[in-house]
């Protein structure tokens, strides 16, 4: 027993298990001293929490495009994040009009609604563009190739809109009704991070029961499982990829439009960062699970607004919020090394 | 038949070759130049390059100087009976851009002068190129001190600038924040960018010195746009003043959420020449009441500043100036007419040539020039600039923002 323990054993292993234990230590003793230090009361941890969770939500609903997509096609989607840009990118111009008729301030639920469903709509045709045009001509050439594609869909993406809307910024107006905080005791949460949390919240539970409960979703968990047999099972899979790409889009423009609640300055070249995150966050949690989607985007919101303060700040680093996304993609290494697969990721045979 | 015709195009090719090497002849001028020569036919251009951010979220910064630079172009007319040429090159505020728009002007030997770059980060990776190219360089927005410091590796011969050095910015700031709002702690926010370090650096030295204390220096980074976690460290340590001297959009993220964040919806908000632009209002929405920068004083400007630069802008591109640095491109492109003025040797046909090393030198000797940022004089380091700044505070929905110091 004990020999074939060994004999399992590499020196890469060790050199691996070795870097996890000093992430390890350095995370926990940083945690510790900033702690014991008191320099952040419980009001500010909490403000802290909040804001990870908030942009957490809007990474999850990012990362949902990058794993279905990946669930069914075993590829990566890296134009989502154009994808992404484009809804909030053209509903800034319904959002201003409505603004400037003082329909916006009138009624802010419907027009959030208007403007939502238009940035849903946006992204989904994008996306049913990018399968129809880029991707489905590719389906059967080796992996690399459609990789490749959309990199280039990805940059071509963005300089069409660069040369739609232009290169300069534009912002969202202010809506009176999210403007303001809710206070419960220590917790006071800002109006438009509470209507981004319940928002990522909703959609991640629609999109999940479709995935779950219906016949289409059923449909879709088979193409997944294998694409031949569901086709010789009487399942159209051509119709089954068009829809997953469009409930991606869909849902990469409803973040969108929650990114721009929180953060209301888009321009082209938006959709880069989140991307990049959001496709961090469907690997951290098992890329091809949707809860894991959900959970790997939480893990790395919460890291990257709580993890300087509380990791680094204790170990006296000088200007530790510019080190977040080191924090993030160092937890990311972490967490992959102990579990390659992702945080609810299962292992995946590979077949071919 | 085909053999003869041949005959006869050779012969025709020869004779014309002949000819045009006859007409040639006559130029008898030798450069003496320690780095070299333009040569500048007579029927050519003078050729002028910028290197500017004409792209990009902080394209209103590059874009308003190659409008000064224009203007001038225009208003100066032929340079020794020559028109001016001008081509650019994006150089996107980053490093890697610096590069290779670099390194694309480098290999052009026709390019007599260099306008830029737009921002610190750019010139680090550019100037070393430009300068060994041969190039006589004027920066109308480059403001990292250490550019034209004596004895930095940073300070390459041949670079000259008409905007102000901060360390005269950075000091103005910090003499600003405590004698005049009164504030007697500060925090600091920079962006990992040259321009942005640097100037935060001075600031904080500057605030201590006069009796201030720094609460915090933190940094985000480009293209960051939750801060709110940042602002929170900051406002654990309750400082009542923030100065961020960075550029759009995280500048408009800061003034934006900074408001939300609790402890801060009273601080002082503060933040330099990089974030006064038409787009400030745009991205930072209501919130933008009350922000403050510190920048280039406009009313001490020249006369015809207001007279006459401003209407020509005005009346060429539709709008009053979308950034700050316009009328230092403007004196730059000046500068260089006048110092090629001097320093060219004209043929008798027109041809100018034009010593590398002999424009530089005019350049480093220019004296009380009048510019339209002031009286200009070059330092042996290459600083142009007669600068005097001023603190601005801007309004919601309202550009340009009100100066309110000195």
């Amino acid at each position: 027993m004990l020999r074939t323990f060994r004999q399992r054993i590499t020196p890469t292993d060790v050199i691996i298990w070795l870097i996890g234990l000093v992430i390890a230590v350095v995370v926990v003793y940083g945690s510790i001293v900033t702690l014991s230090k008191g320099r952040y009361d419980l009001e500010n941890w909490v403000d802290l929490t909040i804001s990870g969770l908030a942009i957490g939500g809007v990474y999850a609903l990012i990362a949902l495009g990058y794993t279905v997509v990946y669930g069914i096609l075993r590829m990566i989607n890296f134009a989502h994040s154009e994808v992404f840009m484009s809804g909030p990118f053209t509903a800034v111009f319904l959002a201003d009009a409505l603004n400037r008729s003082g329909f916006l301030n009138r009624q802010p639920v419907i027009s959030l609604i208007l403007i939502t469903a238009l940035s849903m709509f946006v992204s989904m045709c994008i996306a049913l563009l990018l399968e129809r045009v880029a991707y489905r001509p590719l389906r059967n050439a080796p992996r690399l190739v459609p990789l490749i594609t959309a990199i280039g869909a990805s940059f071509f993406l963005q300089y069409t809109f660069r040369g739609l809307y232009g290169s300069g910024i534009r912002a969202y107006p202010d809506i009176a009704a999210l403007a303001g905080d809710l206070n419960w005791g220590p917790i006071h949460i800002q109006r438009t991070q509470l209507v981004v949390i319940i928002g990522s919240l909703v959609m991640m539970l629609i999109l999940f029961g479709i995935v779950q409960l219906t016949k289409v979703g059923k449909a879709m968990r088979a193409v997944s499982e294998d694409k031949e047999v569901s086709a010789l099972m009487g399942i159209d899979v051509d119709r089954i990829i068009v829809i997953t790409f469009a409930l991606g889009g869909a849902s990469a423009g409803a973040a969108g439009i929650l990114y721009a609640l929180l953060f209301p300055v888009v321009n082209f070249f938006m959709g880069f960062f989140p991307g990049l995150k959001a496709f961090t966050a469907a690997v951290l949690g098992g890329i091809g699970s949707v809860p894991g989607a959900f959970v790997g985007a939480m893990v790395l919101g919460l890291l990257e607004s709580l993890g300087p303060d509380l990791f680094l700040g204790g170990l006296g680093i000088q200007s530790p919020h510019q080190l977040k996304d080191a924090i993030a993609f160092a937890i990311l290494v972490f967490i992959l090394i102990f579990r390659p697969t992702g945080i609810l990721g299962e292992k995946i045979s590979d077949k071919a | 038949m085909r053999n003869r015709l041949f005959v006869i195009l050779s012969v025709l090719v020869i004779v014309s070759m002949a000819l045009s090497a006859c007409e040639a002849a006559p130029a008898a001028f030798t450069c003496e130049d320690a780095i070299g020569c333009v040569t500048v036919g007579a029927d050519e251009p003078i050729h002028i390059a910028y290197l500017l951010v004409v792209s990009g979220a902080n394209e209103t910064l590059g874009i308003d100087s190659r409008n000064g630079i224009e203007i001038a172009i225009t208003d100066n007319g032929q340079v020794l009976g020559h028109d001016i040429l001008l081509t650019g090159e994006d150089g996107g505020c980053s490093a890697e851009g610096g590069q290779a728009a670099g390194t694309k002007l480098a290999a052009d030997t026709s390019i007599v002068a260099v306008i830029g770059t737009s921002c610190s980060s750019e010139a680090r990776v550019a100037i070393p190129l430009l300068s060994a190219a041969g190039f006589s360089i004027i920066s109308p927005s480059n403001t990292a001190p250490d550019l034209t410091a004596a004895g930095n590796e940073n300070n390459h011969p041949g670079y000259l600038r008409t905007a102000h050095n901060d360390t005269v910015q950075g000091a103005a700031a910090a003499d600003f924040a405590y004698n005049s709002l009164g504030v007697r702690t500060a925090a600091t926010i920079h962006d990992g960018s040259i321009y942005a370090d640097k100037l935060q650096e001075v600031f904080a030295e500057q605030f201590q010195v006069l009796g201030g204390t720094i609460t915090t220096q933190e940094a985000v980074s480009i293209g960051q746009t939750d801060m709110s976690p940042v602002l929170t460290s900051i406002a654990s340590g309750s400082p009542e003043l923030i100065y961020f001297p960075i550029f759009l959009p995280e500048g408009g993220f800061i003034i934006r959420q900074a408001r939300d964040t609790a402890g801060l919806e009273e601080t002082y908000l503060m933040g330099a020449d990089g974030l006064f632009s038409p787009d400030v209002v745009e991205a930072a929405g209501a919130a933008v009441e009350g922000f403050m920068v510190s920048s280039p004083d406009f009313t001490q400007f020249g006369s015809a500043y207001a007279s006459e630069f401003v209407p020509a802008y005005e009346a060429r591109y539709g709008q009053t100036p979308i950034s700050i640095f316009h009328a230092h491109a403007y004196d730059a492109a000046m500068i260089f007419f006048y110092a090629i003025e001097q320093v060219a040797i004209q043929d008798e046909d027109g041809t100018l040539h034009i010593g590398r090393q002999a424009l530089r030198d005019a350049l480093y000797g220019l004296e009380n020039f009048q510019g339209l940022t002031g009286n200009l004089t070059c330092s042996d380091t290459g600083d142009c600039a007669d600068p005097r700044i001023a603190a601005y505070e801007y309004h919601a929905d309202t550009y340009p923002p009100e100066k309110i110091w000195p």
